[in-house]
C-alpha cells in the first residue's frame, strides 16, 4: 500500500485516496472546432510512461480535495505531491 | 524429436538422458523478414502462425527476459468465450476452437481442461447482465447457461449459497466449455513448434529503439545485442506496449496497472470448476498439483513495478473465505504481480498503426491468456497481408477516433 502525502492533510494510507489518472490533460478550448485527432488524444490517449508520471489523486476519505503528484511508475515512489494551483 | 509413445518408451530405457533441447538459443541475425517484440504467448503464437500458415519463416522473436516470463507465466489461466459483443464473441470463440486441438497441433500437452467456468451473480444487476450475456451468447451459437443458486452448488459443492452470506449468491452463468490450461506449456509449446520451423527466439535481448526512415516507414530495431533490420515489426509486449510505441514516437490509448494472483498450499481435489465472482473481485480454480489458484483485482495506479499492494489480495481472500468457508484455514504459499495494459473499452487493439510496417497487438489487459491462440492467429495474418484479418478488423486502433468502441467494461465490469 502506498503512503501518500496529501498537501492538505499530510501522510495518509493509500486506501483513503482514489487515483484519478494522468494529470495536466487540457480539454481542447473549443470542441466544436478541434480535430478528431485532437479530441481522440484528449479522451483516450495517455502517456503511460515507465518513470516519472504526473497524476491526479483525490483524497476521498479525508479532505475531499484533488491534488497532483509526480510518481516514478518503475519503483512506485512519490517524487512530490502538490496542489492543483501549483506548478510541478 | 516428437513427443510420442515410441520416443517416451525409448527415453525411459535410457534414463531420459537423450531428449534434445526444446528450442535453440541463436545469435541474432542482422536482418529478418518479420521481427516480433515479446516472447509471451501472443508473440510466440504469432511467430508460429506466420511460419506455419503464411510460409514466413525468417522471423525473430525478441524477449528482454525469458520466454513466457511476462503475464503469460503469471496469469490464472481462465479460458472462456462468453463475452457480450459480437466482435468479442468472434475473437474469443476463434481462440476457444483452437484451444480444443492445441495440444495435438503443437505436439505439446498444454493441459487444456474444459472443466467449466462459473460466474456468480450477487445482486439484481449481476443477474440481469449475466442473463443478457446468456441470451447474446446463445444467439451467437456460444454455450453459456443460467443456473439457480442450488444448481450452482450442485455443480460446485463447496460453494456457500446461504442467504445470510455477506454477498449472497442469486444464481450463476456457466460456460461448460470454459476452463483452464497450463500457462507455461502454452509458451513452451508455441516456442518449440515455431523454433522447429526456423523462427529465432532471442531471449535476454531487449528492444531499445525503433528505426524509421524519412517517410516514417519502419526499417529495424535497436537492441541490447545490436541493430536488426526488418521492414515488418509486430509488437506483442503487453504491459510495456506504451513504452515501446513511444520509441517509434507514437502515443497509445493504454494504461498499465499491476494485477496480482496467489496460490495456496496444495490440497486434495475440492474445486471441480473455475469460479469467478466479479462483484467481490475474486476468482479461483484448483491446479493439478492441488494448489488453489486465486486471482485478485488491479491496483488503482499506473505502475511497471510488477508488485501490487497487500490490501488488494487481502480483500480477495476475504471474499474467497466467504464464498468457500472450507478454505478459511488454508495457508497461501506464493503471490506475485504482472503488469497489464488496459484500454478505455477493455477490448484489445490488434492491427496496423500510423507507422508503415509497424503492427501492434496489445490491450488484452487482465484477460488475454484465453485469447492466445486466436490472437496469434489473426495477428500473423494481419502482418502477412499488411491488412487486418476480418476478426481483428473491429479491434483497430482507429476505433478510438470513430467512436466504434467495443465496450466490454460497461457490458460486464469483469476482469477475465
Ligand atoms: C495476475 C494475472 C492474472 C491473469 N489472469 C488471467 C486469466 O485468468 N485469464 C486470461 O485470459 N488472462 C489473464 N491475465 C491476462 C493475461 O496474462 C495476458 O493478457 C496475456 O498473458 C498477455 O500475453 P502476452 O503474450 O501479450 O504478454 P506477456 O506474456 O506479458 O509477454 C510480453 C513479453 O514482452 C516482453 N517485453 C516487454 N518489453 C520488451 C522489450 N523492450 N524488448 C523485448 N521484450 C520485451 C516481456 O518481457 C514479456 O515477456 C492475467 C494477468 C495477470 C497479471
Ligand atoms: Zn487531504
Amino acid at each position: 500500500m502506498l503512503l501518500i502525502h496529501c498537501p492538505y492533510c499530510g501522510e495518509r494510507p493509500e486506501i483513503e485516496f482514489r487515483h484519478k489518472g494522468e494529470a495536466h490533460i487540457v480539454r481542447p478550448e473549443n470542441p466544436a472546432v478541434s480535430s478528431d485527432i485532437e479530441w481522440t488524444e484528449f479522451l483516450y490517449f495517455r502517456h503511460n510512461p515507465k518513470g516519472p508520471h504526473a497524476e491526479r489523486w483525490y483524497h476521498t476519505h479525508g479532505c475531499g480535495r484533488f491534488f497532483n503528484a509526480q510518481r516514478d511508475t518503475g519503483t512506485d515512489r512519490f517524487l512530490k505531491t502538490y496542489r492543483t494551483d501549483e506548478t510541478p | 524429436m516428437r513427443f510420442n509413445f515410441w520416443n517416451l518408451a525409448k527415453q525411459s530405457l535410457t534414463g531420459h538422458t537423450g531428449w534434445p533441447e526444446q528450442w535453440r538459443d541463436p545469435e541474432p541475425k542482422s536482418a529478418y523478414d518479420v521481427v516480433i517484440i515479446g516472447a509471451g504467448g501472443h508473440g510466440l503464437a504469432t511467430a508460429y502462425y506466420l511460419a506455419k500458415e503464411h510460409g514466413i519463416r525468417n522471423v525473430a522473436v525478441m524477449e528482454k527476459g525469458w520466454l513466457g516470463g511476462g503475464n503469460t507465466g503469471r496469469n490464472t489461466t481462465i479460458i472462456r468465450s462468453n463475452y457480450l459483443w459480437e466482435e468479442s464473441e468472434a475473437i474469443y470463440e476463434h481462440a476457444m476452437v483452437l484451444w480444443e486441438t492445441l495440444s495435438q497441433e503443437l505436439n505439446y500437452n498444454v493441459m487444456y481442461s474444459p472443466r467449466g467456468v462459473m460466474m456468480l451473480a450477487h445482486n439484481e444487476q449481476d443477474v440481469r447482465i449475466f442473463k443478457r450475456h446468456v441470451h447474446a451468447n446463445r444467439l451467437a451459437g456460444i454455450d453459456n447457461e443460467w443456473l439457480s443458486a442450488e444448481q450452482a452448488k450442485d455443480f460446485c459443492p463447496p460453494l456457500n449459497i446461504s442467504p445470510n452470506a455477506r454477498y449472497p449468491i442469486l444464481g450463476a452463468a456457466l460456460q461448460r466449455r470454459g476452463g483452464v490450461a497450463r500457462h507455461d506449456a502454452v509458451a513452451w509449446g508455441y516456442a518449440r513448434a515455431a523454433d522447429r520451423m526456423g523462427v529465432d527466439i532471442i531471449q535476454n535481448c531487449a528492444v531499445t529503439g525503433i528505426h524509421r526512415d524519412h517517410n516514417g516507414v519502419v526499417t529495424g530495431v535497436e537492441t541490447t545485442r545490436g541493430e536488426i533490420k526488418t521492414s515488418r515489426l509486430g509488437i506483442a509486449a503487453a504491459g510495456h506496449t506504451s513504452v515501446i510505441m513511444a520509441m517509434a514516437g507514437l502515443h497509445m490509448p493504454l494504461e498499465s496497472f499491476p494485477l496480482q494472483a496467489l496460490v495456496s498450499e496444495p490440497i486434495k481435489p475440492v474445486l471441480p470448476c473455475v469460479v469467478m465472482s466479479n462483484t467481490t473481485h475474486a476468482y479461483i480454480s484448483q491446479s493439478d498439483k492441488g494448489e488453489l489458484v486465486i486471482g485478485a483485482g488491479t491496483d488503482q495506479y499506473n505502475s511497471y513495478s510488477q508488485t501490487g499492494s497487500l490490501h488488494i489480495t487481502t480483500r480477495t481472500l476475504d471474499a474467497i473465505c466467504e464464498l468457500f468457508p472450507i478454505t478459511r484455514r488454508l495457508r497461501m504459499l506464493r503471490n506475485w504481480g504482472g503488469i497489464v495494459d488496459v484500454t478505455p473499452d477493455r477490448s484489445p487493439i490488434i492491427g496496423l498503426t500510423p507507422a508503415e510496417g509497424l503492427f501492434v497487438n496489445c490491450g488484452w489487459g487482465t484477460g488475454g491468456f484465453k485469447a492466445t491462440p486466436g490472437s496469434g492467429h489473426v495477428f500473423a495474418a494481419t502482418i502477412a497481408h499488411n491488412q487486418p484479418h476480418p476478426i481483428a478488423a473491429p479491434f483497430s486502433l482507429h476505433r478510438f477516433r470513430t467512436g466504434r468502441l467495443i465496450d466490454e467494461a460497461a457490458a460486464a465490469a469483469v476482469s477475465h
